[in-house]
């Protein structure tokens, strides 16, 4: 499923990555640890293909609509609603019955009563929330998550623990955490970045 | 046809954003009036209709030049463009809705700037006319792969004016061109052929521009 051979990555004369080889299978859960500026962020980047590695090759064997990426930022517009954000990745992702997937999504999320709000009206917790709705909202089978905890309260946080039980073995997972008591008995791969 | 509803769809999203955070359309309105203003007031009262004509252009390709600088503004803060790349739409829906947005804003700021035009310098005939839609759609297909490969610089304010300015030098070319010649036809298709170019040059390389 995910393929890295002497992956490296700079930015300028900064190395963040090098040399890195590694196999995700199928249905794999991928649990990368490292301090700040390890290059958690950047893997994942790497793996969604918004990076081009500077050294080696990566090699995902799934088209990108099958692809769901959290990234630290929501990757939503701030002066749009949350429904009108989620509409908008609906239509680009072609979701089959789009309003009532961003519906169940949503109630979910308990970002339901809020959908007519403007995503900069917002929390951080919210804006997360509404992140991991735009992550699901297309059924991917692969998902990247970085930091998905970032921001959350205990709640959140619990749904995000169901969202990775349920995904565990249905869904490759790749998550990027520097606080891994959440998600380390559930993964079955680890990787500590220096 | 899911092409054209990806397109329908981004664009629709920039409008909406525009119709919010009104940040854009205000300041274009405001900037090609003002140029108008000062060029009014600063120009010979014997000045011939050609030297008009030029500071018209002037106003107009600074004012596109405004609304270029902020295209890609919300995409930039916080990142979005990420989220739309990942998104399994054409890249190139992208930009061609983006451009859509441009030109729209465009037609809207002309609408009010010839009029001014005809107030305060003589009346706009229909060549003139003819030469700035087809320059709008020059501007907007160009701008926008500009604006959007300047979005991803840390010196975007210096960098698109420096892109863009010598690009368009065609389009002041065959604007002017077409206003004063007897015979437009030529001008104006050259105006065509030009959009016609780079239209398709920025539909092809905007997937390069937006892939790191």
């Amino acid at each position: 499923m995910i393929r890295a051979r002497g992956l490296g990555r700079r930015f300028g004369a900064k190395r963040v990555l090098r040399d890195l080889d590694l196999e995700v299978p199928t249905g794999g859960f991928l649990l990368v640890t490292g301090a700040n500026g390890s290059g958690k962020s950047t893997l994942l980047a790497l793996i969604a293909g918004l990076l081009a590695p500077t050294e080696g090759e990566v090699d995902v064997e799934l088209p990108r609509e099958r692809i769901g990426y959290l990234a630290h930022e929501p990757l939503v517009y701030r002066e749009l609603t949350a429904l009108e954000n989620l509409d908008l990745y609906g239509r680009l992702y072609h979701v089959p019955e789009r309003r009532e997937t961003i519906g169940a999504l949503l109630e979910r999320f308990g970002l339901w009563e809020a959908r007519h709000q403007r995503v900069g009206s917002y929390s951080r917790g919210m804006q997360q929330r509404l992140a991991l709705c735009r992550v699901l909202l297309h059924d991917p089978e692969l998902l990247l998550l970085d930091e998905p905890y970032s921001g959350l309260d205990a709640s959140a946080q619990t749904l995000v623990d169901d969202v990775l039980a349920e995904s565990v073995g249905t869904r490759t997972l790749v998550v990027a955490s520097h606080d891994p008591e959440h998600v380390g008995p559930l993964s079955t791969q680890a990787l500590a970045l220096a | 046809m899911t092409y054209f509803a990806d397109v329908a769809a981004l664009a629709r999203k920039d409008i909406l954003l525009e119709l919010r955070s009104r940040d854009t359309l205000p300041a274009m309105l405001l900037f090609v009036v003002s140029a108008l203003v000062v060029f009014h007031f600063s120009l010979p009262s014997d000045a011939s209709a050609t030297a008009s004509t030029g500071l018209l252009w002037i106003a107009l390709l600074f004012t596109a030049l405004l609304g270029l600088g902020r295209a890609f503004s919300a995409e930039r803060e916080q990142r979005v463009l990420d989220g739309l790349v990942l998104a399994p739409c054409d890249r190139s829906a992208i930009w061609l809705a983006k451009s859509l947005g441009v030109l729209a804003f465009l037609g809207v700021a002309e609408a009010v700037a010839l009029p001014a035009y005809a107030l305060f310098f003589g009346p706009v005939g229909w060549e003139l006319v003819a030469a700035i839609v087809l320059a709008d759609i020059g501007l907007a297909a160009v701008g926008t792969l500009l604006a959007a490969m300047a979005a991803a610089s840390r010196a975007r304010e210096l960098l698109l004016p420096l892109l863009f300015l010598p690009l368009v030098i065609p389009v002041v070319v065959g604007g002017v061109g077409a206003t004063v010649v007897e015979d437009p036809g030529r001008y104006l298709g050259f105006l065509a052929l030009y959009d016609l170019i780079f239209a398709i040059l920025s539909w092809a390389s905007f997937e390069y521009v937006v892939a790191e």
